[in-house]
């Protein structure tokens, strides 16, 4: 088994004090592999995934990444820590140009390091290159999402970590996300992500948590979910009968 | 009509302008008006002005650098003196601004700021009168330069020191990791943190150039004009049109803005006379609201 890289334990989070709307959720995702969390409304997910970023204040349980304790760090040193955030929405900052979205996240990368580092990006995500100097703003749903992943891949993160990348997207968009994140894993990124699009999201990913009531109910491969009958009636929404095979990658 | 309102209403629009964009910086960042600025100006310039009288009275008199009114004193007392009213600023917000910000009500704040720039000015007028003084006595020789305008040469330095600070600014904004941050977080605020953005040390930053700024606005109407405590507060509302006008959060635009009112304001005193001055400002900003309220250098939001 490979290390661990990210190790939440038994969380606990909320907006207001007493209201709690994490309770007690556990995951660790280990090295190089793309975990799921998923589960129905109103679950959590976002929550959860939100405090582990350091946006929703932690009542209790605590977050390791990489072995050091991260439980009450501040928002904004989480790029630093080594873990990258992208948010559902409102990811990008649409009047600054597409350099500059990517420039404003390098203030943890050292000066010499930053124009290989953009370079890096554009290859690897080459819409991105014919708009550098254009307003973020104007660009289409799928580059935005593509502009915001690149943003924050570009300080070498030790995980990446996605609240509903499809959210919001036209169906051509979402299967173009997902096949981005599968590149990126590819190419030795660590990703943590939570979805509503659950067969797309297996589809992907190595294993999956299923969030119900702010709490993990359901742990296990991609296939072993996607195929359990029960998780799949109650959490996953509408499966296509027969799609047995829609498991991982 | 005499073109010499041209040099009137870029000087003018000059010390509006460097006013402006501390303003604009303020509303766009810290999403508030804050009303003590112009009197950010008046503590400036009588900080300045302290600083003159203390190094007159340890050197004895020293000559102006000719063909200057002032000499170096000025110089040295102008760069304390925006030190101290950047301090001032970072001070006026630890104790006031930031406490009523965490609350996250904006009118309170901008309120609380009202309280704040009668308080400020009180304190002036209290310490040194409310009677006008003065950098200097000298009356300077106007150079003719063509077409019936005349300038000074302080006049000249002004003009260029305004230029050197407003493309220093627009610089660092542009072109620099604060900059972008600066920008980032007038954008979205719960992104900026999430993309490293320490967002307590941007809005130093954020007080720092608008502090020092007003200070140098400050002295500029105290070397062309006079020194009062009332300077700053007069200067309000040009600078709130002229921020307004450029657009809420460019740089050039408030610069623009600035001298776009210091002329038009200039113009007026010469077409229908002094007292409709103050009445321009007003109207450039109503016009403003009405045609094009995102301003000329303006972005809607998304």
């Amino acid at each position: 088994m490979s290390e661990t890289v990210l190790d939440v334990r038994d969380l606990e989070a909320g907006y207001e004090p007493g209201v709690p709307i994490v309770r007690g959720a556990s995951i660790t995702v280990r090295k190089g592999e793309i975990v799921v969390v998923l589960g129905p409304n109103g679950a959590g997910k976002s929550s959860f995934i939100k405090a582990i970023a350091g946006l929703v204040p932690i009542t209790g349980g605590t977050v390791f990444l990489d072995g050091k304790d991260i439980t009450a760090a501040p928002a904004h040193t989480m790029m630093r820590l080594g873990l990258a955030f992208v948010p559902q929405t409102e990811n990008i900052f649409p009047l600054m140009s597409v350099e500059d979205n990517l420039k404003v996240a390098c203030g943890v990368l050292e000066r010499r390091e930053i124009p290989s580092r953009l370079e890096e990006m554009y290859a690897a995500f080459p819409d991105l290159v014919r708009q550098r100097r254009a307003a973020a703003g104007n660009l289409s749903g799928g580059q935005r999402q593509m502009l915001a992943v690149a943003r924050a891949l570009i300080v070498h993160p030790k995980v990446l970590v996605l609240d509903e990348p499809s959210a919001g997207l036209s169906p051509k968009f979402v299967s173009m996300v997902f096949e981005m994140l599968a590149g990126i894993r590819k190419s030795g990124v660590t990703i943590l992500l939570v979805e509503q699009n659950a067969k797309a999201a297996l589809a992907i990913g190595d294993r999956a948590y299923v969030l119900v009531e702010g709490k993990d109910r359901h742990e296990g491969t991609a296939s072993e979910l996607w195929n359990d009958p029960v998780v799949a009636e109650l959490y996953l929404g509408q499966r296509p009968s027969g799609a047995s095979k829609g498991g991982a990658a | 009509m005499s073109l010499q309102f041209v040099v009137d209403g870029l000087l003018t629009g000059s010390m509006i302008g460097l006013g402006a964009i501390g303003v604009t910086l303020t509303y766009s960042i810290l999403r508030f008006s804050n009303f003590a600025h112009g009197d950010f100006m008046a503590w400036g310039t009588y900080a300045t002005l302290a600083v003159v009288s203390a190094i007159g009275a340890t050197f004895g008199k020293i000559a102006p650098i000719a063909p200057l009114s002032f000499g170096w004193p000025l110089l040295v007392a102008l760069v304390v003196g925006m030190a101290f009213t950047a301090l001032l600023a970072l001070l006026l917000d630890k104790v006031l601004f930031s406490r009523l910000r965490s609350q996250g009500q904006a009118i309170i704040v901008v309120m609380a700021s009202f309280g704040a720039s009668m308080a400020l000015r009180s304190l002036l007028e209290f310490t040194f009168t409310s009677r006008p003084t003065y950098f200097s006595r000298a009356i300077q020789i106007a150079m003719p330069v063509g077409f019936g305008i005349r300038i000074t040469p302080d006049q000249i330095a002004l003009l260029l020191l305004t230029a050197v600070l407003v493309l220093g600014v627009h610089l660092l904004m542009t072109r620099t990791q604060t900059g972008r941050a600066m920008q980032a977080l007038s954008q979205n605020a719960a992104l900026a943190r999430i993309v490293g953005i320490d967002v307590a040390s941007v809005v130093r930053v954020t007080w720092v150039i608008g502090g020092a700024l007003a200070c140098v606005a400050g002295v500029m109407i105290g070397i062309l004009v006079q020194i009062r405590p009332f300077m700053g507060f007069d200067m309000l509302l040009p600078m709130f049109a002229a921020a307004i006008l450029g657009g809420i959060g460019s740089i050039p635009g408030a610069v623009l803005g600035g001298l776009i009112i210091g002329l038009a304001e200039a113009g007026a005193v010469q077409l229908i006379g002094a007292e409709w001055r103050a009445a321009v400002s007003f109207i450039i900003l109503m016009a403003v609201l009405f045609v094009r309220p995102i301003g000329l250098f303006g972005v809607r939001e998304r």
